[in-house]
């Protein structure tokens, strides 16, 4: 019973049912609607042969009177057909004719005999018993004359015709069962699985993905899509709660000092210079939390394509030349020297602050990150002939090992796993989503000693 | 100077007008945008300082008004919207300088003064001269005390930027917008290094300091 219910929830089943009752229904009409058509059929065509004979027989009466009547009759019954002729008198004793018995009461009455009846006919010994429709006149003298039509043959062949219509249905119907069957039940049982699945997924395993057959068909590729969103969904989710987590850490450790710094100050700080000292480093903390959340955002934002309707077709060069004549000074005061080459007329759309703003990012993690001896950073704008421009920074500090370069571009991924030394560990996070935003991207790799990181540009033009 | 300040939170609009008194200038604080616009359109302000977001009108469409009655007070914006294109549309609706939320008093109060300066119409000198020290834009030379100095191209132009505001706090960020045409906060003191450099430049080998820093805001030229 519950199997039942169950099966009868699944739209499949119920649409499969509603399906084969309605064809069961329209069966049974298009059987009765070519039977009855038939029955009317073989009605006229019965009609149409008696009133012929009569006609003739009223031929017969006008030349010769009631003799030519039976020697008319005699001649035609002896001949074989489907035709019925009978005379009789008053009491109902049949004079003339080919009809042996008669249903009784079809002579009663004159005129169309519309419902037809039985009878049995002289020649036919076993006393078979045939159907008929005719017509009854009263003659002038008492006498009854019936002319008729026999229906067993056209009725044989109506029966016929019913008889394959319902066969003819009845396998189709068997068929569509046979089919359903076999394509429906499957693809509802893989439905079924595709559901359980995704209700583990929904409780929490987000590792799990839903079964892709070997066919290739849309069950397969549904799934395939589905599964490619799963992976979408747990990548962002890991994304979300590893932000998080380090949200916690980077902006919980600064509040923390920033509430520890406040209540020793507001206890302990006996002059106004105490007190504005520990006013002056909370200023300081706070500046650097508005930077942390101002760079989160930004990210986002980008992340979320913000940006996309802000750009212009813009030489590259003159940003280069620009971002690194105002890094220039910074880096000569690290003791690094910062080159720049490859002067070319690479035409990027982009949006100019954000480009500076990721190859400022660059240069000055290069020179926090320069190596301890001959210190230089190599800035170099390139073309490549698949039409991407390429923005290259290089240094020659100690790298980041080669197990981490794809991680360090990751949110708040830092190469120090206490995050205790300064600096947001967005940076690289940020030259990444500008990139991407800018629909190019990020690539970091190592320059023996030092760290190679390229911004790759499609081309404008 | 007599200041405009139309901002709804009546923390950040009591802190600002406080600030701006302190710093010696008549301060009207409006609270919604309907009194705002109506004390904006009496033009007798030197500069206003709207905030984007406002209850009954935005801060977008007083500005716009104003504008279009030919009021040209200059105005600093206000918004908790940093994006580059939001400082762009603030621009285009008339705004003439854009500061996003959270702000540094200090950063604030050295636009306003900027701004309520350039009203005063002394932009677009082709001379600065400053304690000895003289700027020539159309002749693209520097001299102090009747001796030239030599200037990167950039120097240069930081140091018109200055002149052209002499006695005026100049922030960092403002420089950095200013001089190099970039919007956003660089995490470094790179404006420091250039500063320093500049200094050595101007300073080295004379009696007094002119370029001047202001700790806790940002660089002055004065005597």
């Amino acid at each position: 019973m519950n199997r039942l219910r169950m099966a009868l929830s699944s739209t499949a089943v119920r649409f499969s049912l509603l399906f084969l009752l309605l064809f069961f229904a329209a069966s049974i009409g298009l059987v009765l609607y070519v039977t009855s058509l038939s029955t009317q059929i073989i009605q006229t065509q019965a009609k149409t042969a008696i009133e012929q004979q009569l006609d003739r027989l009223q031929v017969a009466y006008e030349r010769a009177g009631i003799p030519g009547l039976f020697r008319y009759v005699e001649r035609e019954a002896n001949q074989p057909g489907a035709n019925l002729y009978l005379i009789a008198d008053q009491s109902g004793r049949i004079l003339s004719g080919n009809v042996r018995e008669l249903q009784p009461g079809v002579l009663d009455r004159s005129g169309w005999v519309q419902n037809p009846f039985t009878y049995s006919r002289f020649g036919d010994d076993d006393g078979e018993e045939f159907r008929a429709v005719a017509q009854v006149l009263k003659l002038p003298n008492g006498l009854t004359l019936l002319v008729g039509r026999d229906l067993s043959e056209p009725e044989r062949f109506r029966g016929l015709v019913r008889q394959a219509l319902t066969l003819a249905l009845g396998f189709m119907m068997l068929g569509a069962l046979l089919i359903w069957l076999l394509v429906g039940r499957r693809a509802l049982r893989r439905i079924d699985s595709v559901s359980i699945e995704s209700h583990r997924i929904i409780a929490g395993d987000l590792t799990r993905r839903l079964p892709v057959g070997a066919s290739g068909d849309e069950f397969d590729r549904l799934a395939v899509n589905l599964n490619s969103l799963l992976d979408r969904i747990e990548s962002l989710d890991k994304g979300v709660r590893n932000v998080s987590n380090n949200l916690a850490h980077d902006l919980k450790t600064p509040l923390t000092r920033l509430q520890a710094r406040t209540e020793n100050a507001l206890i302990n700080a006996k002059t106004p210079k105490d007190l504005k000292s520990a006013l002056k480093s909370n200023l300081a903390e706070s500046e650097a939390l508005i930077r942390t959340f101002n760079a989160i955002l930004t990210i986002s934002k980008l992340e979320a394509g913000a940006i996309l309707d802000n750009r212009q077709a813009l030489v590259l060069g003159p940003i280069i030349d620009d971002v690194v004549e105002l890094m220039e000074p910074v880096a000569e005061a690290m003791g690094v020297r910062l080159i720049y080459s490859g002067n070319n007329q690479a035409v990027c759309l982009v949006n100019r602050d954000l480009i500076a703003q990721a190859l400022l990012n660059l240069i000055e993690n290069s020179i926090r990150h320069a190596g301890d001896s001959n210190r230089c950073i190599e800035v170099h704008l390139g073309q490549t002939r698949n039409g991407t421009a390429e923005i290259t920074v290089k240094d020659n500090g100690q790298g980041i090992p080669e197990n981490m370069l794809e991680a360090v571009t990751e949110r708040f991924v830092r190469l120090d796993p206490s995050r205790s030394t300064a600096g947001t560990g967005l940076g690289l996070n940020l030259v990444k989503a500008i990139a991407e935003a800018h629909g190019g991207k990020l690539e970091l790799s190592d320059n023996n000693p030092g760290l190679s990181a390229t911004i790759s540009l499609p081309l404008a033009i | 100077m007599k200041l405009l300040v139309i901002e709804d939170d009546r923390e950040a609009g009591s802190f600002i007008e406080k600030g701006l008194i302190e710093a010696g200038h008549t301060v009207h604080l409006s609270m919604d945008g309907d009194s705002g616009y109506h004390l904006g359109t009496t033009g007798t302000y030197d500069v206003m300082i709207i905030d984007r977001m406002l209850p009954k009108r935005d801060g977008l469409s007083i500005i716009s008004s104003l504008r279009d009655q030919s009021i040209e007070t200059p105005v600093l914006i206000l918004s908790a919207l940093g994006q580059v294109d939001d400082r762009i549309t603030g621009l285009k609706a008339g705004g003439d300088d854009y500061l996003t939320k959270p702000y540094s008093f200090a950063e604030l109060l050295a636009r306003v003064e900027v701004l309520g300066r350039r009203r005063n119409g002394n932009s677009q000198q082709t001379v600065y001269e400053f304690g000895g020290l003289k700027l020539d834009r159309l002749a693209n030379a520097v001299s102090r005390d009747g001796r030239d100095i030599i200037l990167q191209p950039r120097e240069f132009r930081l140091l018109e930027y200055l002149m052209a505001r002499a006695g005026q706090v100049v922030t960092r960020t403002m420089l950095l917008e200013g001089v190099w045409d970039l919007h956003f906060d660089p995490q470094t003191n790179v404006i420091d290094v250039h500063i320093s450099r500049l200094r050595s430049k101007i300073e080295t080998g004379y009696p007094s300091p002119v370029l001047h820093t202001v700790r806790g805001r940002g660089y002055m030229i004065k005597a």
